[in-house]
């Protein structure tokens, strides 16, 4: 049976990660997601599921610990917000380069530096075009709602341990902060013994004489090694492209226009979708939930329809650039945002629309 | 006289000729081969029958290329 | 018995006293000619073959010149980013508790860029042995000065010495951990002499037994040499570990069930 909740966001992907078999959670406290922690912390997994929770000393300490125990062929995730996902980056960079499942919550809050603890989609970039150093990708999934958040956690680890590579559910302090009804999925067993012996054999459980030895490395000194190896990333990054774009449309189907939101900016032009309707403005909204692989050929069919695409986020503007590079300049598309940790209106949104596209 | 007799087997293309072995014999029989190996070095090789086989040569091997007999007479 | 005794009968299967284990590669080590790392190496896949937990055991190698350890090391294996080595072993641990958990760590990667892992993986008690080879310089990147580089010493980065008035005092961070209480076992050994291997042998397998026992982190520090990066000979190298390493690294037990020696 599923089970309803009024939950956090926070709260939310917590508990869903416990009940998607979570083997292990290893974090450290930044605002706004610490909620993330401290739930599981309260609900003491370790006496019911099995699942570790474990206070590291840093985010470096947590997602190296996480790379530990991917490893190992376990389900392990940590949570951070901007700065500490920023911290995070090394590990991340080795943690595709040794192609390690794991699911990394970034909770965004506004940059650059400590900038503020108010929400922003300012993360982006870093997000999906690398964060660290060398060729990678994640996936990068983009939640609007507290049942998305939920939603995600097992998605997350369904979709890295497929493609083995790590999986980023990309939020911000608002859907983490606020509260929804959520329903909750059942809870699903932690990988046996035997299932990771059988389901990731590459892991490192303890060498038997039936098999060569393990390893987890992401180093290659020979060269035409590395580049076959990172040949072979790549390939992994199309069939993502192929098989995992995930987006929601909204009232496109006669639009002239189109906003292209994710996460909470969705949300909000959602409403400013409604008002500008309202107005006699038939625009649409597009919705990216994964930002990587980014929702390309659906944004290129709808820009053969509309006039103007306004792309909306809590940024100086990043994804207006991957929105244009799906467009390929065949129509205007222009950003708007508000930043710094403010949370644009969907007046605001309807007021850009007019202004930077219809009047522009 | 001695009432073990040892022997030393060298794995000569992985020796390094780094000579630690030389020190730790307590019967020098060990000396630097004046013949080099595939990668260059005067490779280790016993130059004597006094080998008692203690193992102390093969214990301090960084490269683990040295493996010891013993036989008691 | 006679006394004439061909090598050919001596070297009979029956007669064999020591080769090297089967938990090492047959795959050359990537080290220098005369390079304790190589020894550290054989003498904790001797240990884990003694207690034959080739399938028990998970490893986690540094960065620095032990960065392939994995190469060598006949075991499952992990490569950390650099200094990281014991987040990773704390959560293998935690999520495997019936293995045994190592990571084989240099200088530079545990007492300079890994000082925050190393002393929280300590300071919680995390049921892992830590083999710490400490040869006071970088030896993979060229012989640049380490945190426990000796005062006075050169390394490339310290072409004069090293100026502990502007370079920092040689970090004795085996000294540092065996006051925290999660740790249980801490001791200085070295592997240049026949004995000096003998009694660091006795120490990793002590290690490994208390992990068993889950007393606690276990440490074993071996000071070593670099003769490439000291520009010696390794016999050299050997004689000034002893004349100028011990004196400040003295070899010995700091730490013996759960307690401070001294």
């Amino acid at each position: 049976m599923k089970e309803l909740r009024l939950m956090k966001g926070n709260e939310a992907v917590a508990e869903a990660a416990i009940r998607a078999g979570c083997d292990g959670y290893f974090g450290y406290p930044i605002t706004p997601q610490s909620e993330i922690m401290e739930y599981l912390m309260a609900q003491q997994p370790e006496k019911t599921t099995g699942m570790v929770v474990l206070q590291a000393e840093s985010e470096v300490a947590a997602i190296n610990m996480v790379y530990g125990g991917a490893s190992c062929g376990k389900r392990v995730m940590t949570s951070s917000s901007s700065p500490g996902i920023s911290l995070k980056q090394e590990g991340i960079s080795y943690i595709a380069g040794a192609e390690l499942p794991c699911v990394i919550v970034n909770v965004v809050r506004g940059g650059p530096g400590l900038g503020t603890i108010q929400p922003s989609q300012s993360d982006y970039f870093q997000s999906v075009k690398g964060g660290g150093h060398g060729d990678y990708r994640l996936i990068v999934l983009a939640p609007a709602s507290v049942q998305e958040m939920a939603d995600f956690a097992g998605l997350g680890f369904d979709l890295a341990f497929k493609y083995r590579n790590p999986v980023l559910i990309l939020s911000d302090g608002v859907i983490g902060q606020m509260m929804e009804k959520v329903e909750l999925d059942e809870f699903k067993p932690r990988f046996t013994k035997e299932e990771i012996a059988k389901n990731t054999p590459w892991a490192t459980f303890g060498k038997t004489d039936d098999r060569e030895r393990n390893i987890i490395t992401s180093l290659d000194l020979d060269s035409a090694k590395q580049e076959k190896h990172v040949t072979h990333l790549s390939e992994k990054y199309k069939l993502m492209e192929e098989n995992e774009v995930r987006f929601e449309e909204f009232q496109t189907e006669d639009a002239e226009y189109l906003i292209v939101a994710y996460g909470s900016s969705a949300r909000i032009s959602q409403k400013a979708v409604d008002i500008a309707r309202a107005k006699g403005i038939k625009v649409g909204l597009l919705r990216p939930i994964t930002l990587f692989p980014f929702p390309k050929k659906p944004l290129a069919e709808l820009a053969k329809q509309v006039k103007g695409i306004l792309s909306v986020e809590m940024s100086l503007g990043q994804m207006v650039e991957d929105v244009k590079l799906a467009v390929e300049c065949k129509v205007k598309v222009e950003h708007f945002g508000r930043y710094g940790g403010i949370i644009p209106t969907p007046d605001e949104v309807v007021a850009a629309l007019e202004q930077k596209i219809i009047g522009g | 006289m001695a009432k073990v007799k040892g022997d030393i087997v060298v794995d000569i293309e992985k020796c390094k000729g780094c000579e630690v072995c030389i020190t730790a014999c307590p019967s020098d029989v060990i000396a630097m081969s004046k013949n080099v190996n595939g990668k260059g070095y005067h490779y280790a090789e016993s130059v004597n029958e006094d080998c008692i086989g203690c193992a102390n040569c093969a214990i301090v091997c960084p490269d683990g290329v040295i493996t010891v007999y013993k036989v008691k007479l | 018995m006679s006394d004439i005794i061909t090598k050919e009968q001596i070297r009979q299967p029956e007669n064999l006293v020591y080769s090297k284990t089967k938990l090492l590669t047959d795959k050359a080590l990537s080290y220098c000619p005369g390079c304790g790392h190589g020894t550290a190496h054989r003498i904790v896949m001797e240990v884990i073959e003694e207690l034959s937990a080739q399938s028990e055991t998970i490893g986690i190698a540094p960065v620095g010149c032990s960065v392939l350890a994995y190469e060598f090391m006949n075991i499952d294996m992990q490569q950390a980013a650099h200094g990281r080595a014991p987040a990773l072993a704390t959560a293998v641990k935690r999520l495997m508790p019936e293995k045994y958990v190592f990571t084989y760590q240099g200088d530079g990667d545990l007492a300079a860029i890994g000082t925050a892992e190393t002393i929280h993986a300590c300071n919680r008690g995390e049921n892992i042995t830590i083999i710490f080879i400490n040869n006071g310089i970088y030896g993979m990147t060229g012989g640049q000065m380490a945190p426990t580089t000796l005062p006075n010493m050169k390394a490339s980065t310290c072409p004069y010495g090293r100026d502990v008035a502007t370079m920092g005092n040689p970090l004795k961070i085996t000294e540092l951990i065996a006051q925290l209480p999660g740790v249980h076992y801490v001791t200085r050994q070295a592997v240049h002499t026949p004995g000096n291997v003998r009694k660091t042998k006795k120490a990793v397998r002590k290690a490994f037994d208390l992990q068993k026992e889950n007393k606690g982190l276990t440490f074993v520090e071996i000071v070593s040499n670099c003769n490439s990066g000291w520009k010696m000979t390794p016999v050299q190298s050997n004689k000034w570990m002893e004349e100028n390493m011990f004196p400040f690294y003295p070899l010995g037990d700091i730490k013996v069930d759960g307690q401070l020696i001294k």
